[in-house]
C-alpha cells in the first residue's frame, strides 16, 4: 500500500468495501457509516476499513483485510492518556 | 492485535513514547489506529457520538474475516486480556475440529469438550457439570 505523505490534517480511518447489511429503509442514504446504523453481528463479516496508524516508530496505513488468514483482536478504547 | 481510538497516530506515538513504553518493554508491539472522525467506531457500533469517543469494544475476528466474539464495556472498567486469549483458543479449537467439538463454559485448553449430536441431547449432565472446567 502506498505510503501517504504525513501532513498536518487530522487524518482518519474510513470504512472500505461493501457496507454492512443495512435496513432496507436506509438504502437511499449516503454516508451510512456516519449515521451509525451498524448491523454488526457475531458470525457475520467484520466491516473492512483502512486507517492511519502508528506502529513501532512508523506511521502507516492499516487495512483490516490485509490480515485475512490471521486471528485478529480489534480493541477500541476511549482515549490515549486516560486512566484505564 | 490492533487498537483503535479517536486520537491521531501522532498522539499514539507520543503516548507510546512517554507512558506505555514504560509499562511494556519495547513499547506497544501492534498498530495503534487513528479513528479521529469515529467512522470505524460507528460501523462497529461502539462510537459514542455524545462523548465523541469510541467506547471499550473488543472484537475477535477469525482468519475468514468473520466476527466470532464481541465485548463492549463503558469506559471506567478495563478488560481482562486472559479472557480474550481463552476465547481465541476456544474458537481455534472449534475451528480445528470444524465444529465437531464445542467448548463448555469456563473451558481451557486440555479440558473437556462436548461433541454435539442426537445422543447428547438432554444428557450433557452425564458428561459435564459446573466445576469440570
Amino acid at each position: 500500500m502506498a505510503e501517504k505523505a504525513i501532513g498536518c490534517a487530522r487524518p482518519t480511518g474510513s470504512v472500505v468495501g461493501e457496507e454492512p447489511a443495512q435496513e432496507a429503509s436506509s438504502q437511499g442514504q449516503k454516508k451510512e457509516e456516519e449515521v451509525a446504523v451498524s448491523k454488526i453481528m457475531v458470525g457475520r463479516k467484520a466491516p473492512d476499513f483502512a486507517a492511519p496508524a502508528y506502529h513501532q516508530g512508523e506511521f502507516k496505513q492499516v487495512k483490516l483485510s490485509d490480515f485475512l488468514g490471521k486471528w485478529i483482536v480489534l480493541c477500541f478504547y476511549p482515549g490515549d492518556f486516560t486512566f484505564v | 492485535m490492533m487498537s483503535v481510538s479517536v486520537d491521531t497516530q501522532f498522539v499514539h506515538k507520543i503516548w507510546n513514547e512517554t507512558e506505555l513504553s514504560k509499562m511494556v518493554e519495547g513499547g506497544v508491539p501492534f498498530p495503534m489506529i487513528a479513528d479521529a472522525a469515529g467512522h470505524l467506531g460507528a460501523v462497529y457500533g461502539v462510537y459514542d457520538d455524545e462523548a465523541g469517543v469510541d467506547v471499550r469494544g473488543r472484537f475477535i475476528i477469525d482468519p475468514d474475516g468473520i466476527i466470532q466474539a464481541m465485548e463492549v464495556l463503558t469506559p471506567p472498567v478495563g478488560r481482562k486480556v486472559e479472557e480474550s486469549i481463552r476465547q481465541i483458543k476456544a474458537f481455534q479449537h472449534v475451528r480445528e475440529t470444524e465444529g465437531a467439538e464445542v467448548t463448555p463454559s469456563g473451558w481451557e485448553p486440555g479440558k473437556k469438550v462436548l461433541k454435539p449430536g442426537p445422543d447428547l441431547v438432554g444428557r450433557v449432565w452425564e458428561v459435564w457439570k459446573p466445576g469440570d472446567e
